[in-house]
């Protein structure tokens, strides 16, 4: 449903992807792991369309979608959780995700609802500034920032990042239920033995490129450890 | 494998004499040259100066000011009250100017650096508005309406008797050719210091602060130091340009003197037209506002509004300015402060 | 009495600067571009009215109502075409693009409308006034006053309960991540400015009624524009009202003690206010 086709990527002289090839089926979880800067937020950003493409490179049901831009993909039905969070400090809580729902693919599950319901703390906090919550509830307000547009693939950068344990139990605890709508869901992941439990498949990107794909169940800790950090070990 | 640090190029060594020479060529061009060739030189001569100015507190210090216009205006007047109020000749006093520009910059200076980007560009304009304001209350320079030099001090400046005979030149001439030669004194001179400023330790520092404070500071620039040392002495060299300027006319009022338009909205298109943040950019910039002005003053109007959608143009599609578009397809610099790193040896094969 | 009457005046007066500077403002708020045309653009779109209403024999307040829309085109337009291209951390290209278009304006309205002095004619309510106990005000300046008021209630509403204000305070914060929201940055910016027109339609129509204008005035209103924009903080349209009040008291304050400072008197209040607070009054937290 969603592929990228020799994806390359760059930030000026900089070359950060060298052709990566990854594609997702409809309601099928993906993990993408890699050390840090292997190339993962850029391969993502490179998916949503925050950075461009030669519009072949990535394709959403037969379609080249590689030069849109950002707002045109999220249209498409792809939409993103940012490294990072990026609530909009002047926005409330609610207002944070009703932006997100201001471009909704029909008339599907989410609404301000359904989100608060999948993480009720937001609802008490509501009101509140985006930027006021604690880490692991900015992270709550981001995932249902983007599911409120009712997208058919999430793509989620690092949700784990800087959380306590228990807050990162409680946000992947979401996960079910985010794909029991049908949507599609690719996370990236640092956690490499968390992305291996929730996945239904796994890339590992290493300086751009990937070294290692399959399901869970196949893959070696060793051969994670290779494809992580090369074949030193 | 033998690695030195140099900013020289070819080309630099080439424009470094092409540069001595044309000094040269200039300091003896009024004994052949027509008077309105020396006026027109005049008139790019000093714009070249206040773009140059300009260029070096927003183009490397990134202080984007608006008010410029400030120090041409109370430098001017500086040299007008030196002449009339103390009768002092206009070449002894053009120095006024420069005091008055540095004791305007000091609080200038403390006012604005407290301010960021937009708002220390509006905080400058505002300020030289009140300066005008101010010297439109001095009446007995003329108030708002201005004032002109009187014909006894203008009669015998310093200096013209002597030109004139020397050059075989009437008086009106030869204080256009005294004018010019002061003007080229003050482009040169100011050119100069730029450039050494660059090359210098100083120069890189520049350059960190403009492109982060906190970087700099951190890296044990003294940023505000250096901010300070070169908004004052650009704005003290903009005043002594002012004076000048109002010497060669012989007339000023505060509308004149203190205009925005011309004094810094004309400037900037030049340093940008030509290449903000490199020496040859306000040259080529000079350049191009005068040919402009020559071929189409006599539109009137239309000329500036032409100049003014020029000005768009160029940020729009070269942003870097008509220098900038030539050294991306040439790599020429003609006074090179990069420093580029150089290898002296062959047969090295290790990478090093 | 005569204070009284020199500060109510000054309110009244700060209404006008404060319809000069709502545009400002908005566009500043959101896209932190500093508009050096924005006055040369009032004076432009006075023309318009006095064009529309030399053409149809309109008053001035339904010439306006024709010119808004016109502009409203004319901003989208200039910021789809020339504006969102240089927008960015270098404050200079947007700087030096607005100070292009503002010699431009004016040197193409010279040629067109030449250099003579206009006025809106609005008749009767040139010269009304009411009394109202101490002071006495005119009906013109009250209205004026009125509108400023009703303008930056109007774009507060929109800023604070509609769905294009949320983007406008969203894409304000971060643009890359509101594309990611579907919203397309280039487009809100465009939208922005030609709401901005609008109400700079409406400070035209004020200017063109309550004093004669010619081509060569916008630069001065800009500044005071940017002085109520400022005094009031990045951001904050009420601010933006209360800066357009300091401005007018100020002046004529100064007007009442020697007629020749009254614009020096507002901009000694803007750098005194400058002074004590280097981000206004009232600057929004997150910056
Ligand atoms: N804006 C940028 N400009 C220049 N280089 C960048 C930029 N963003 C990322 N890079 C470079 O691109 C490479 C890939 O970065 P990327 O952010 O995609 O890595 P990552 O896998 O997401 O790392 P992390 O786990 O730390 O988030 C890195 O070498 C990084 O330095
Ligand atoms: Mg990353």
């Amino acid at each position: 449903m969603l592929q990228t086709h020799a994806l390359t990527a760059s930030y000026g002289q900089f070359k950060a992807l060298f052709g990566i090839d990854l594609h997702v089926a409809p309601g099928e979880c993906v993990a993408i792991i890699g050390a840090n800067g292997a190339g993962k937020t850029t391969l993502l950003r490179s998916i949503s369309g925050v950075l461009r493409n030669a519009p072949g490179m990535v394709t959403h049901r037969g379609t080249p979608i590689g030069a849109l831009s950002a707002d045109a993909v999220l249209q498409r039905g792809i939409a993103m959780v940012p490294e990072g969070r990026k609530l909009f400090p002047s926005l409330t809580v609610e207002e944070n995700l009703m932006i997100g729902g201001q471009v909704r693919r029909g008339d599907g599950r989410w609404t301000l609802d359904t989100v608060y319901a999948l993480f009720p703390i937001l609802r008490e906090r509501r009101l509140s500034p985006g930027t006021a919550l604690s880490g692991g509830q900015q992270q709550m307000v981001a995932i249902g920032r983007a599911l409120m547009s009712n997208p058919e693939v999430l793509l989620c950068d690092e949700i784990s990042l800087g959380l306590a344990p228990v807050v990162i139990r409680d946000i992947y605890a979401a996960l079910p239920r985010i794909r029991e709508t049908g949507a599609a869901v690719v996370i990236v992941e640092q956690d490499i033995s968390r992305a291996l439990s929730v996945a239904d498949r796994v890339y590992c990107v290493m300086e751009g490129r990937v070294t290692l794909t399959g399901a869970p169940a196949g893959i070696t800790r060793d051969a994670v450890h290779a494809a992580y950090f090369g074949n030193a070990a | 494998m033998q690695i030195s640090v140099t900013t020289r190029t070819r080309a630099s060594t080439i424009a470094g004499i092409a540069a001595l020479a044309l000094i040269g060529l200039g300091l003896i061009l009024p004994a052949f040259a027509s008077r309105s060739v020396i006026q027109d030189l005049f008139f790019i001569l000093t714009l070249l100066t206040l773009a140059q100015l300009w260029n070096l507190i927003a183009g490397y210090g990134g202080m984007v000011s608006i008010g410029q216009q400030a120090f041409v205006g109370i430098g001017a007047y500086a040299m007008f009250a030196g002449v009339i109020l103390w009768g002092w000749d206009p070449i002894a006093a053009i120095p006024l100017g420069l005091g008055a520009a540095l004791v305007l910059a000091v609080p200038m200076a403390f006012f604005a650096f407290r301010l960021q980007g937009a708002y220390f560009a509006i905080g400058t304009w505002v300020i030289a508005e009140v300066t005008r304001l101010l010297v439109a209350q001095w009446k007995t320079l003329g108030g708002g309406t201005g004032t002109s030099l009187p014909r006894e001090a203008t009669a015998d400046i310093w200096g013209v008797k002597a030109i004139a005979a020397l050059l075989g030149l009437r008086d009106a001439a030869a204080r256009d050719v005294l004018a010019y030669w002061l003007a080229l004194a003050m482009a040169v001179g100011t050119m100069a210091a730029i450039y050494i400023l660059l090359r210098s330790r100083n120069g890189l520092a520049l350059a960190a602060v403009r492109d982060n404070d906190n970087a700099a500071r951190s890296v044990g620039v003294d940023a505000a130091r250096l901010k300070w040392a070169v908004f004052l002495s650009a704005a003290a060299m903009t005043g002594m340009v002012g004076a000048l300027i109002f010497l060669q006319t012989a007339r000023i009022s505060p509308d004149a003197a203190f205009s925005v338009t011309t004094w810094t909205a004309y400037v900037i298109f030049i340093v940008v037209i030509g290449g903000i943040g490199r020496l040859e950019g306000p040259i080529i910039g000079v350049l191009v506002f005068w040919g402009l002005q020559t071929a189409f003053a006599d539109y009137g109007s239309w000329y500036l509004f032409s100049l003014g959608l020029i000005a768009i143009a160029v940020m729009l599609f070269a942003p870097r300015g008509l220098w900038g578009l030539f050294t991306d397809r040439t790599g020429i610099a003609l006074f090179p402060v990069q420093r580029r790193l150089t290898t002296t040896s062959q047969g090295d094969s290790r990478n090093g | 009495m005569i204070w009284l009457d020199t500060i109510v005046q000054g309110l009244l007066l700060g209404g006008l600067y404060a319809l000069f500077a709502a545009g400002l403002s908005l566009v500043f708020g959101i896209m932190r571009l500093v508009n050096l045309a924005h006055g040369d653009l009032i004076v432009f779109a006075a023309f318009l009215i006095l064009v529309v209403v030399q053409m149809t024999g309109l008053n001035p307040f339904l010439g306006a109502l024709i010119a808004a829309p016109l502009l409203f085109a004319f901003g989208w337009l200039v910021q789809r075409v020339v504006l969102n291209r240089v927008l960015g951390k270098d404050i200079l290209p947007p700087l030096l693009v607005t100070f292009g278009l503002s010699i431009a304006l004016q040197n193409g309205m010279l040629e067109v409308f030449s250099a003579d002095s206009q006025r809106l004619r609005a008749g009767p309510l040139e010269s009304a006034s009411v009394d109202l106990g101490p002071v006495t005000v005119g009906i013109m300046p009250l209205l004026t006053f009125a509108s400023a008021v009703m303008v930056i209630f109007a774009l507060n509403q929109i800023f604070y309960r509609t769905a294009l204000g949320r983007a406008f305070r969203a894409t304000s914060d971060d643009p890359v991540t509101a594309s990611l929201m579907g919203i397309n940055p280039a487009s809100v910016f465009a939208i922005a400015t030609g709401l901005a027109m609008v109400t700079v339609t409406i400070a035209a129509l004020f200017l063109g009624m309550r004093s004669n204008f010619d081509p060569s005035i916008g630069p001065a209103r800009l500044i005071f524009a940017f002085e109520a924009v400022i005094i009031g903080g990045l951001g904050s349209l009420w601010g933006t009202l209360l800066g357009g009040a300091i401005i007018g008291v100020a002046q004529t304050v100064g007007a009442q003690i020697n007629p020749e400072w009254q614009i020096l008197a507002g901009h000694l209040a803007f750098l005194a206010v400058l002074l004590v607070r280097p981000r206004g009054l009232f600057p929004r937290a997150v910056d």
